[in-house]
């Protein structure tokens, strides 16, 4: 296993404002997180949590206007991303950074074939003349588990499935051999056993490859499945992050805690099964002053609503290294109240 | 595509039946008569007399099989027999203008040239002009120039060219000084100057023409790049870290297109029909021309044949149009 404790990725106090008519969306405020080396980052929370946000501003992504990335540090391999020109960061693009998006069925282009679209990042930025590309592609698409490969360079992506779209898309994202690959929930958009396929092809590609990768996904069997440490958004900030098994033996944050309860049982009685955290997650027209989650906590008290509680270590260890939490409340605390609550 | 082709041009033989029929009992039934710009003084058995030499007496249905059989065989057998110097069409009776008693074709080889390097010419120019407007325009929405390249787009599409076309004339004719006002079907290019001479006089239709034709083309350039650019594929190239260049230029200029080329494609059968406007305006004598001046004169042979030329030609660019969606779009293969 490589070194995780050196981070690949170091990211701090990341915030992303949206600038549209009806005033600024604060989509990402404050985010801060690591990635070791070979290490796989969960991003969990629901639609509007900010986790996609987050990551595209990583990388300059967004588009701008209306998107602003107005603060923090993005550390790639000792290089400030934010800081560096649009130039740098399109050679950063594609080539320490891999993307894959959610629909496979769209992020291809439809005109191209997929040889081209996948040699284009290697023309692009390892300079490789066409033959080595088409080399090289091939042997990418034999990675990913598309047979044939020589053949299928010709192929047009309407000619694939769901599931080979995204091996494709996962062959682009890896062409350059990435420090960091980014999987923008790559699997939601397929049937469960092509996910199934897809999960077990990453993990297989992450032992081969050994790059680190943050895998957002509002699905947290997948997460418990691939990774090693889980991050929670909500609003647009961390509200909890963990180490995997940690994250689901002993879940502090009380949207960590309602969110476990989503995940449908088999067994019970039919109304039981499924859990629902009631309300909508909020749309941040200004920084938060208070929790984003209290409208939604069944344990708010009067200081959620004045103060937005930081982040604080929950282990010993410092925040961001081990077990951390943004709540007013303890884990024991919120024990004994919801036996209050339910007594 | 190449089964489909066929099958489209062997379906386009009963459609073009049905509307050469369509054509020619319309032009057929309007009222008036080949002699109405004969002078009165003509005595009416002298007349009588001039419409039965011209055929005119014969029922409907004889002049309509008779002019099918000088169209699809005798006018194509003169044309061959002038390129190869075979006899296929001696003795043939082609098809005649009522009014000039001349070969309609031989009209049409005549004015066809007229309308086609100036009106051809505007629509190529009026292309080349909307494309780069449109794809900046859509590149950088509501920006400055896509606001100009709206505005633009709305004088051409709103100002008629009987208007914008005077206005040419004075502004560059008359006040500056540079382009003549009329243009001369006389001159003969055999030289630099007289090619000078020949573009100078092809400035004011061209600019006239060209302005309408690429307020359309820019508009649909345009949208058809907005279209594309939020497209999902557009992102993906971006997180390659193509230049911008390359982003929008091959990514989403290549879906782009497929829509415009078709559109241009079918205003192509336009150009052949000339603008009868423009070329008024101008005095180009043209198609446009030629075909108001049969309808003026009741020259039903001319009217009819110009009439189903169009119609064919809109066939033609209608298939041709689609064969060129296949071609650009790998999704569409139509065998």
């Amino acid at each position: 296993m490589p070194d995780r404790a050196v981070p690949v990725l170091d990211v701090k106090g990341l915030k992303t404002v949206f600038r549209t008519r009806g005033g600024e969306i604060h989509a990402v405020n404050d985010v801060s997180f690591h990635l070791g080396k070979g290490e796989l980052l969960g991003v969990v929370g629901e639609s509007g949590s900010g986790k996609s946000v987050s990551m595209m501003s990583l990388i300059g992504l967004l588009p701008s206007p209306p998107a602003d990335v107005r603060g923090g540090s993005v550390m790639l391999n000792g290089r400030d991303l934010l800081k560096i020109s649009e130039d740098e960061l399109r050679s950063v693009r594609g080539a320490k950074v891999g993307f894959v998006f959610q629909d496979p069925m769209t992020s291809l282009n439809p005109v191209f074939t997929l040889g081209n679209q996948i040699m284009e990042p290697l023309i692009k930025h390892m300079k490789m003349p066409k033959k080595a590309a088409e080399a090289r592609a091939i042997e990418l698409l034999e990675l990913v588990g598309i047979p044939d490969a020589k053949n299928r360079l010709s192929a047009y992506p309407h000619q694939f499935s769901g599931g080979m779209r995204q091996r494709v898309m996962i062959a682009i994202a890896l062409a350059c051999d990435p420090d960091v690959l980014i999987a923008d929930e790559p699997t939601t958009a397929l049937d469960v056993t092509i996910q199934a396929q897809i999960l077990e092809l990453v993990k297989e590609l992450r032992q081969k490859l050994g790059m680190a990768i943050i895998w957002i996904t509002h699905d947290l069997g997948v997460i418990a499945g691939i990774a090693d440490r889980v991050m929670v958004m909500y609003g647009g900030q961390v509200v909890e992050q963990a180490p995997v098994r940690e994250l689901f033996a002993n879940p502090q944050h009380p949207y960590t805690r309602a969110l476990l309860k989503t995940i449908p049982a088999i067994s019970g009685p039919r109304e039981a099964r499924l859990k629902v955290i009631e309300g909508q997650p909020p749309i941040m027209t200004a920084a938060p002053t208070a929790c984003p989650f209290r409208d939604r906590c069944e344990y708010r008290f009067d200081t959620c609503d004045r103060v937005n509680p930081p982040r604080r270590a929950v282990d010993g260890a410092p925040v961001g290294q081990g077990h951390d939490v943004a709540c007013h409340w303890s884990a024991p605390a919120l024990a004994a109240l919801s036996e209050v609550a339910h007594a | 595509m190449l089964t489909f082709t066929l099958r489209r041009l062997l379906l386009a033989i009963p459609t073009l039946l049905a509307i050469s029929l369509v054509i020619f009992l319309l032009v057929d039934l309007a009222p008036g008569s080949p002699m109405s710009e004969i002078p009165l003084t003509v005595p009416p058995d002298v007349r009588q007399r001039m419409i039965e030499a011209l055929g005119a007496d014969q029922p409907v249905i004889v002049r309509y099989v008779l002019w099918l059989r000088q169209f699809f065989w005798v006018e194509p057998a003169t044309l061959f027999d002038g390129w190869f110097g075979t006899t296929w069409a001696e003795g043939e009776q082609r098809i005649l203008s009522w009014q000039s008693r001349s070969p309609v074709f031989t009209i049409i080889g005549q004015r066809l040239p007229q309308t086609l390097t100036v009106i051809g010419t505007a629509y190529l120019v009026g292309i080349l002009i909307a494309l780069p407007i449109g794809i900046y325009s859509a590149y950088r929405q509501y920006s400055l120039f896509d606001q100009g390249g709206t505005l633009f787009a709305m004088i051409g599409f709103s100002v008629p060219t009987f208007f914008s076309g005077t206005l040419f004339i004075i502004i560059f004719a008359v006040w500056l000084g540079w382009f003549p006002t009329k243009y001369d079907t006389q001159l003969v290019v055999n030289d630099w100057d007289s090619f000078i001479k020949q573009i100078q006089q092809m400035a004011l239709p061209v600019m006239t023409l060209g302005l309408a034709n690429a307020a359309a083309i820019s508009r649909y350039m345009r949208s058809s790049m907005l279209d594309n650019m939020g497209m999902d594929y557009v992102r993906t190239a971006r997180a390659k870290g193509l230049s911008e260049r390359t982003v929008v230029l091959k990514h989403v200029l290549r879906n782009s297109l497929i829509p415009v080329v078709t559109v241009i494609a079918l205003g192509i059968p336009a150009i052949f029909g000339g603008a009868i406007i423009t070329e008024n305006l101008f005095g180009v004598n043209g198609i446009g021309a030629a075909l108001i001046g049969a309808i003026h004169a009741n020259d039903i042979p001319m009217v009819q044949t110009l009439a189903f030329i169009f119609a064919v030609l809109i066939v033609l660019f209608n298939l041709i149009a689609d064969v060129l969606y296949g071609l650009l779009d790998p999704r569409i293969r139509y065998d």
